[in-house]
């Protein structure tokens, strides 16, 4: 295998939109058959920076979350209205294939979930169904960098043919971080990525998340406020269903406008 | 309520000795469940071992089989007095007299006693002049040589060398003390000998016991479980997976559902009528063939596969699927790549549990003609045939003791078959098994 040459795939891939807006919410609702689980969600996330979605659970953050790569088709019963834009494109258009909104937004789960297949093939997956390389060694690259931006290229070096579901956690959930930016998405969504795993694997996991966000806008999901705190520039505070406040995460952390926020954040209820 | 209070409440010790009664019956519970386990295991087991050893006890004999040496010539004015060599005549000859000859130069008191020469022959079996036709017709040049052949003896005489029969006519031996003489003098001349049954294994089906063979009706069942598995297999995983992955939940997918769950519990005759029906009466498919054997037994096993393999489907965990269509895989790019070599293990136990009861299966064949009396052996498909089980029934209705241990052999080929198949099975599982 050829070791990591340049970065060109990667330059020529990044979009970067400094200080945009990336994605934007109008008016979005979910029900879950009869459940109004989301209700009237207008938001704006920006482009090059991390967003933390926070709240008690069941307050619809994760469900928001599913909502900006269409997750949330899979779900029996689940109904989205109102209007999320991908750089002023709506993905519930009806003429856009969800499998091209995928490669564009992708996601890292609660849960680490690689494939049973080799470490190689977990990360090459990606390219290989959208096509991305043409050749072998263009895969090996797309690979390897995926793997060094993952920061798990060290630790796995010399194991790429052994199953990734042999990895640890920590190392499982960052090699679905490198199967997902092998992909070379815009947008990341991270669902609760660390709540699995040990501190020294979570304070790995966030060192990177920072890293990432000069290429690609992440939008994080999390349960734990200093892992917000620590890693988002923007927070948003779901409640039953409502978005509560949205704003810088200093502000938010530090003067939040609302009663509910500043008891979440506080640790009064939650 | 704080701890204070609720130490008033319920003084420990109470607490401890009513947690400890309980416990003395929990045990007691665990401990005759265990019992009951174990003695529904040597139950089972005792079941097993009587089935067996009755099975193998009565039908270990019939691998081997009595055999007469004879030493015949080839007569030429016998077989072919004009010396034509042609193919009519060779098969029309009279073998037969080429077998008298040879026997009764054996026994020459027996020349001139035309009774005698006919008790004498009847210890030899018609299959001898089977032999002899088919030496002479693969190699005609063998007419005015003489050859030493080993020929199989009438199934009575067989029986009666394994024991089965008994010797003096008072407990219903058939033969007479004349041919009793002629059996002793040619064993004791090591002229008649037990052999290793190559009939049963070569040979279709017989009215005469020594000369019945397996191997029709096993190339048969080869035949009818190819077609099943051909067309079950693909079929059943297609619909399954078409069911559990593609097809939303709505009224027809439940009605689909609850009509194949249905179908596993139709008793198979009705299949079998279903393909009388369907594939001779209306297809105008030939009868007996084990094509249509085939095709029926696809019936049978299709709503079993069908279930298994769906149930192998959905235990695949969903954050598999997730995280595959999360990548941007397409639905049938999940199901292909991920979820089906991940269910693959299950549908294989599902498929061979589905074609295990194919195999067993008789009652379809029977509505279809595969019960008729066959000796050729299938070269195809298409060529009218038995299957085992069919061949394990027609056996054992026939009355010539003979058949009896035959009817157990076929069963114990009839469970070997299904000990490769899954054994097969067992294998191939292993090899898709995947850890995650």
């Amino acid at each position: 295998m050829t070791t990591v040459a340049s970065e060109s795939y990667f330059q020529q891939n990044a979009r970067q939109i400094q200080g945009g807006i990336k994605v934007s919410s109008e008016d979005v609702n979910v029900y879950y058959s009869e459940k109004h689980a989301l209700k009237h969600v207008n938001l704006g996330i920006n482009a090059n920076e991390v967003t933390a979605l926070i709240g008690p659970s069941g307050c619809g953050k994760s469900t928001y979350l599913r909502c900006l790569n269409r997750m949330n088709d899979l779900i029996e019963g689940a109904r989205v209205t109102g209007k999320i834009l991908l750089d002023g494109q709506d993905i519930y258009d009806r003429e856009l294939d969800v499998v091209q909104l995928r490669a564009r937004v992708g996601m890292v789960f609660q849960k680490p979930n690689p494939f049973p297949k080799s470490i190689f093939d977990n990360v090459a997956y990606g390219p290989r169904i959208h096509g991305l390389a043409s050749t072998q060694s263009e895969l090996e690259e797309i690979v390897l960098t995926s793997l060094e931006k993952a920061g798990l290229y060290n630790e796995v070096k010399d194991r790429m043919t052994e199953p990734g579901t042999g990895l640890s956690g920590g190392q499982q959930q960052r090699l679905c971080i490198a199967r997902a930016i092998a992909v070379s998405p815009e947008v990341i969504l991270m669902d609760e990525p660390c709540s699995a795993l040990d501190p020294i694997a979570t304070a790995k996991v966030e060192e990177l998340i920072d890293e990432l966000r000069e290429n690609y806008t992440i939008v994080i999901v999390t349960h734990s406020m200093q892992q917000a705190a620590r890693v988002s520039q923007r927070t948003a505070f779901f409640h039953l269903g409502d978005l509560i406040e949205y704003g810088d995460t200093e502000q938010i952390f530090t003067n939040p406008q609302h009663k509910l926020t500043q008891g979440y954040i506080t640790g009064r209820f939650g | 309520m704080t701890d204070t209070q609720m130490a008033q409440a319920v003084p420990m010790t109470g607490i401890a000795e009513k947690v400890g009664a309980h416990l003395k019956r929990r045990h007691a519970a665990e401990q005759r469940f265990k019992a009951y386990g174990i003695a529904s295991i040597i139950l089972a087991v005792t079941f097993l071992a009587v089935l067996m050893t009755s099975i193998i006890g009565r039908g270990a004999s019939a691998f081997v089989q009595s055999e007469m040496q004879l030493t015949v010539s080839f007569d030429g004015s016998v077989i072919d007095p004009d010396g034509t060599h042609t193919r009519a005549v060779l098969n029309a000859a009279d073998y037969a007299a080429l077998v008298r000859t040879s026997i009764t130069s054996l026994f020459p008191e027996t020349v001139d006693n035309r009774a005698a020469k006919r008790e004498l022959m009847s210890l030899v079996s018609t299959g001898a002049e089977e032999v002899i036709r088919k030496m002479v017709i693969n190699d005609p040049t063998l007419i005015g040589q003489t050859r030493t052949l080993w020929v199989p003896v009438a199934a009575s005489v067989d029986q009666m060398i394994k024991g089965h029969m008994s010797r003096s006519a008072e407990n219903g031996g058939q033969f007479s003390d004349r041919q009793l003489g002629w059996i002793d003098a040619m064993t004791a001349k090591g002229l008649i000998k037990t052999h290793f049954n190559t009939w049963l294994w070569t040979q279709g089906d017989s009215r005469q016991p020594e000369l019945a063979g397996l191997w029709g009706a096993v190339v048969g069942s080869f035949f009818s479980l190819v077609i099943t598995l051909l067309l079950s297999f693909p079929l059943g995983v297609a619909t399954a997976i078409y069911l559990e992955e593609f097809a939303g939940e709505n009224r027809w997918t439940d009605l689909i559902e609850v009509n194949i769950n249905n179908l596993a519990a139709v008793p198979s005759i009705v299949f079998g009528l279903l393909a009388l029906e369907m594939f001779l009466n209306v297809f105008g498919l030939p009868r007996s063939a084990p094509f249509v054997g085939g095709l029926a037994l696809t019936l049978v096993s299709l709503p079993t596969i069908i279930i298994a393999s769906r149930v192998a489907l959905k235990a695949v965990p969903p954050w598999i699927r997730e995280a595959a269509l999360g990548l941007g895989a397409s639905r049938l790019q999940m199901v292909i790549h991920h979820v089906l070599p991940l269910a693959m293990p299950g549908i294989l136990t599902g498929t061979i549990i589905g074609m295990a009861r194919a195999v067993g299966e008789s009652a379809p064949l029977l509505m279809i003609g595969m019960v008729a009396f066959i000796v050729d052996i299938p070269a195809t498909p298409m060529d009218p045939s038995t299957a085992l089980p069919v061949q394990i029934y027609l056996w054992a209705a026939s009355p010539e003791r003979a058949f009896v241990e035959r009817t157990s052999a076929a069963i114990i080929v009839l469970l070997l078959f299904l000990t490769c198949m899954n054994a097969g099975a067992i294998y191939l599982r292993k090899k898709f098994e995947r850890r995650w």
